[in-house]
Parts: C-alpha cells; structure tokens; sequence
C-alpha cells in the first residue's frame, strides 16, 4: 500500500505526461480541453431550437440560466447596460472557470486545473489588456491613463503621493490579485482535500482508525461540499472582478 | 568515497537550522497575513447582514456586494499564503 505524502502524486501513469516540452500534455492540459469542450456543448446544444420561446431541453434551460446569471448579477449590478457588449466574454469566462474548478471534487480527476497558475495568469492578463484597451478606445489614451492615476476631489499637493499609488493600484496590483486570488484557492483547497484524503486514507491503512479517522473523514466530506461552494464563487467573483474593472474604464467616477 | 560525500552535500543542501528557520519563518508569513483579512471580513459580513436586516428587499444586491467584498480581502490571505510556499530554504 502506497502511503501517500500529502503532496506526491499517486503513479497514475497514463494521466501524468504524454510527450514533453511545451507540446507535452498533462493532467491539467486535459482539464482546460475537458472545460473548454463543456463550454462550447452547452451553448451549441443549447441554441439548437431556434423556435422555442419557453425553453424546454436541458442544455438550453443551463445555457439560458447562465446567460440570464451572467447578464444581470455580473454585468448589469456592476457595468449597467453600457457593458452588455461584453456578455459573450464574460459568458465564456466565467463557464471556462467554473468548468475547470469544479473538476476538483470529480471523482476519478480530483484536481482543479487552475491549482497551476499558468492559466490563471493568462486569464488575468487578458482580462488587464482588455479593461486597458476598453478605456483607452473609449477616452483615448492619455485621458484615459488621466482619468485612471487621478481621483477626482484631490487636493494637488497630495497628488504626488497619490498617483504612484494609484500606478500600482490600477495597473500592476489588478491583474496580480486576479490571479493570485483563483490560483492560491483553488490551491489551498486542493491541497486540504488532498491532506484530510491522506490523512483517512493513511490511518486506515495501518488499521488505527478509532477517533481521528472518523473526524478526518467527516471533514473531508464537509470541505468537499465548501469547494463546490468555492469553484463557483471564484469563477463568479474573477467575471465581476472583470466587468467591474471594464466599468471602471469605460466610465470613470464623475 | 569523496564522490559519495559530495553527492549527499549536494543533496542536502540546506543544514538543519536553516530547514528549521524557513518553517518558522512560513509559519509567521501566514500567521500575520491572516490577521487583517480575518477582521476585514468579519467587518464587511457583519454591515451586510446590518444592511440585510434593515432592508429586506435588497438582500440580493447586498449579498452580491458582500461576496465582492470577500474576495478582495480574502487575497491578500491568500498572497501570504503563496509567499508562505515561495519561501525557500
């Protein structure tokens, strides 16, 4: 019996690495393909009848339900009307990384794939090109880059405290928050499932399972729910980060 | 002989003390960085659930504000614990 460290990855050989180098595909590769085909199947197989006014299947129930999810609590709470444009990217985003979060608690994959944050940065940094690019058309460029490092209501001898604040506020603490706020909870979460999993599968193991390994046990099953909790908090959270920060360059505080 | 002595040097790399030190020092990059968030959310929940008593019909509103407002406080837990395992030793 293979004890496990909390970290080591069990020798399930035909799921770590296939090839190797950057064309190398592992688990966390099969992930973001299994998330990105989920996506796309539901809107295809849900937009199939063109005719229907009350929906009926149930692709089309999840893909309107989500549509209607994402169009009022993600773009309409926080851009207003003016950010509807945006639905189909924010649509995207936030299915793709519920997608690839909920994984986590699925019973043969147990794995987030954003728990690497090589997605997650790619995310965020499209999302950061985006709301730059969104201003900078919107406002042209330097009043947008005006608008952003000066708040308005600020007396001008505070403003040379103020604008680097603002610099790294706005264009570097952003995109790095969004990121590391996805990765290191879908981190943290995967590893307390993967420690309380151990923990329980090494106690019983050695057969010494009178009072810990129930308790362990009991907490593994509660955090498995919390997580489910947590991958579509943070899919729903990075989207509104997203479209909060669109707003906020498309029309800035008057 | 030397060959063997030079191989387990390079593989432990780091002595007893420093092992013992990194651990320490993960534990008090955590331990501090989950101080402010703690009682941030514990401020932001405590006015939503002010605000979803006095006014019951924009509980939705609140509660979506709410949950933005846990997030952003939750990462700056969370970049101490990823500084926590970046720290090497």
């Amino acid at each position: 019996m293979n004890l496990l460290l909390a970290a080591e990855v069990p020798p399930i050989s035909h799921v770590t690495i296939w090839g190797a180098g950057p064309l190398g595909i592992n688990k966390t590769a099969v992930i973001y393909g299994f998330a990105t085909i989920a996506t796309i199947l539901i809107f295809v197989l849900g937009t199939r009848r063109k005719d229907a006014l009350v929906p009926t299947g149930f692709f089309q129930n999840v893909a309107e339900s989500g549509v209607g999810f994402v169009r009022n609590q993600v773009i309409l709470s926080t851009m207003g009307p003016e950010g509807l444009p945006y639905l189909p990217y924010l649509t995207a985003l936030f299915f793709f990384i519920f997608f690839s979060n909920i994984t986590e608690i699925m019973p043969a994959v147990q794995f987030p794939a954003n728990a690497r944050f090589a997605m997650p940065m790619t995310l965020a940094l499209t999302t950061w090109v985006l709301f730059n690019a969104a201003g900078m058309i919107r406002q042209g460029p330097f009043r947008y880059v005006k608008n952003s490092l000066i708040p308005p209501g600020v007396p001008a001898a505070l403003l040379i405290l103020i604008v680097p604040i603002e610099f790294i506020s706005t264009f570097l603490v952003r995109p790095f928050s969004l990121m590391v706020r996805l990765f290191a909870n879908m981190l943290a979460g995967h590893l307390i499932l993967v420690t309380f999993a151990a923990l329980t599968a090494g106690l019983w193991a050695m057969k010494v399972t009178v009072v810990i390994a129930p308790l362990s046990f009991g907490l593994l099953v509660a955090m498995t729910g919390f997580e489910i909790l947590v991958s579509f908090l943070q899919a729903f959270i990075f989207s509104v980060l997203t479209a909060v920060y669109i707003g906020g360059a498309i029309h800035p505080e008057h | 002989m030397a060959l063997l002595h030079l191989l387990l040097a390079q593989a432990s790399a780091a002595s007893d003390s420093t092992k013992g030190l990194t651990a320490i020092g993960r534990g008090i990059v955590y331990g501090l960085a989950a101080i402010g968030p703690g009682i941030g959310i514990g401020m932001v929940v405590s006015n939503a659930i002010t605000a979803m008593a006095r006014q019951p019909e924009s509980a939705g509103t609140v509660r979506t504000t709410m949950f933005l407002g846990i997030a952003f406080t939750e990462a700056l837990a969370l970049f101490g614990f990823v500084l926590a395992f970046i720290i090497s030793g």
